[in-house]
């Protein structure tokens, strides 16, 4: 268990004993923690630990699935997500989310990338085109796709598709950017470029990123969590849980010893 | 997820470096020895296995580099290869110390020495089971015994000073002796050093275990 709290600087969301039933399932145990601005947090544990049905929590995805019910609070600039004043579609342009498969629309790179902004009633052609520069250089795929902006996204390659989609999180100009394993379906080079990526998105936004893969939360996140079966088991600074995690579970987990 | 063959290797890697502290500690042994019997073919064939001792630094160090490399070890691993890799380092130089204590040996050449050797032999016992109770320490992640074996180094200290102001006195008394007097102060001197690096490993032990670096036992100099 996670035995206290740790400080985090500049808390932008504040997860407080935040429990998750599927059903009569509790697949999410007393979740507290706070998610720093500007900085990236990774989660981590085995499948089935709760790790994405948290960060889902964040956007409210869970809404979409009828059995879910939710106890504790999630605030987000100190304010309670799950209040009924709450806009959902405003706070999931504030939360952005990638997937772990990219999934472009069927459609041209330029349209995938300008279409929240265009459905949030942008019309002018010159904004919807600066929309798209800016989040195609913010997602590290300009230079490669800015002769083709016309051409259909799903003939690109899996990494740019996962930036496209990222480009696309980011048109919406959020504030925190929810990533649910982003790098699992593509290859070293595609996933260096994307984690490089991350490291500079950070400047702008809050990235929280559930990953499998412990060195990249290790290269890339500054607070990382270690879940197992629903619970918290320990976060702090990610260069602790990597050195010399508190919780022997972490450790085991960490260096292999079960899983 | 468990992974059965890197806990293996790293079983392998401890038994090793074991085996390295034995080879250094019949080197430090053994060039005592040779020193007290004045048998100089024997200091000569330590200051030959001084290349196995480096030789076997290098293969340790490759295969936690190796292993570093490979399986991106974490937390307490990540600390045993760090600390491994440091480890044989100070064992290694160790060696060298030995080495050091052979050749003067053999630059003293055959004839009864200045003085019989009693504090030397006393300061290479302590250091020796210093290092012996520094490798039971490193296995068993005992880091009690860690701690309590920095604090052994006082007394190594106190007898090296003890034998430098003896034969400096001799020397006063007798300068011919100065050359030979002088070899016996560098013999200290290594042992001395031997019991200093027996204290590196241990606070290794410590971070190893804790995580946390610490000076155990900061010299009084």
């Amino acid at each position: 268990m996670a035995k206290e709290r740790i400080n985090v600087p500049e808390p932008i969301v504040n997860i407080i004993d935040l429990s998750l039933y599927y059903g009569k399932v509790k697949a999410l145990k007393s979740i507290a923690l706070d998610i720093s601005k500007k900085k990236i947090t990774s989660f981590i544990g085995p499948s089935g630990c709760g790790k994405s049905t948290l960060i889902r929590c964040l956007n409210r995805m869970n809404d979409l699935i009828e059995s879910v019910t939710i106890e504790g609070c999630i605030k987000i600039d100190d304010q309670d997500i799950y209040s009924p004043a709450i806009d959902v579609t405003e706070l999931r342009r504030r939360v952005g989310m990638v997937f772990q498969k990219p999934n472009p629309f069927p459609k041209t790179i330029y349209e995938n990338v300008i279409y929240g902004p265009r459905l949030m009633g942008i019309r002018k052609r010159g904004a919807l085109d600066d929309i798209c520069e800016k989040a195609l250089k913010k997602g590290a795929l300009w230079d490669e796709v800015k002769d083709r902006l016309h051409t259909n996204a799903l003939d690109l390659s899996g990494g740019q598709q996962q930036r496209i989609c990222i480009a696309r999180a980011i048109a919406m100009e959020p504030e925190i950017i929810l990533l649910d394993e982003p790098c699992s379906a593509l290859d070293p080079i595609a996933t260096a470029k994307i984690e490089d990526m991350l490291c500079d998105l950070k400047k702008d936004y809050t990235v929280i990123i559930v990953t499998h893969n412990m060195q990249q939360a290790a290269r890339i996140s500054d607070y990382t969590g270690f879940f197992m079966l629903g619970k918290l088991v320990e976060f702090n600074i990610t260069t602790e849980i990597f050195t010399n995690p508190l919780e022997k579970q972490t450790e085991d987990y960490i260096t292999g010893r079960f899983g | 997820m468990t992974r059965e063959a890197y806990h293996k290797a790293l079983k392998t890697l401890e038994d090793e470096v074991l085996f390295m502290g034995e080879m250094v500690s019949n080197a430090i042994r053994k060039s005592v020895e040779s020193l007290q019997k004045r048998d100089i073919a024997a200091s000569k064939e330590i200051v030959k296995n001084d290349l196995l001792i480096n030789k076997k630094r290098f293969d340790i160090e490759e295969k936690c580099i190796s292993l570093i490399a490979t399986q991106q070890p974490m937390a307490v691993d990540l600390r045993e290869l760090t600390s491994i890799l440091s480890i044989v380092t100070d064992l290694e130089r160790m060696g060298d110390h030995a080495e050091g204590i052979a050749k003067i040996n053999i630059l003293l050449g055959e004839g009864p020495l200045v003085k019989p050797l009693i504090d030397i032999p006393r300061m290479a016992d302590i250091g020796l089971s210093m290092l012996d109770k520094c490798l039971k320490a490193f296995v068993n992640r005992d880091t009690e015994t860690a701690r309590r074996i920095c604090n052994e180094d006082d007394q190594v200290d106190a007898l090296h000073d003890q034998i430098y102001r003896e034969l400096l006195v001799m020397m006063m008394e007798n300068p011919r002796i100065i050359h030979m007097a002088t070899y016996l102060t560098w013999v200290s001197h290594n042992l001395e050093r031997i019991a200093d690096r027996v204290t590196n490993i241990a606070e290794r032990i410590v971070f190893m275990v804790t995580g946390r670096m610490e000076e155990i036992n900061v010299s009084k100099y």
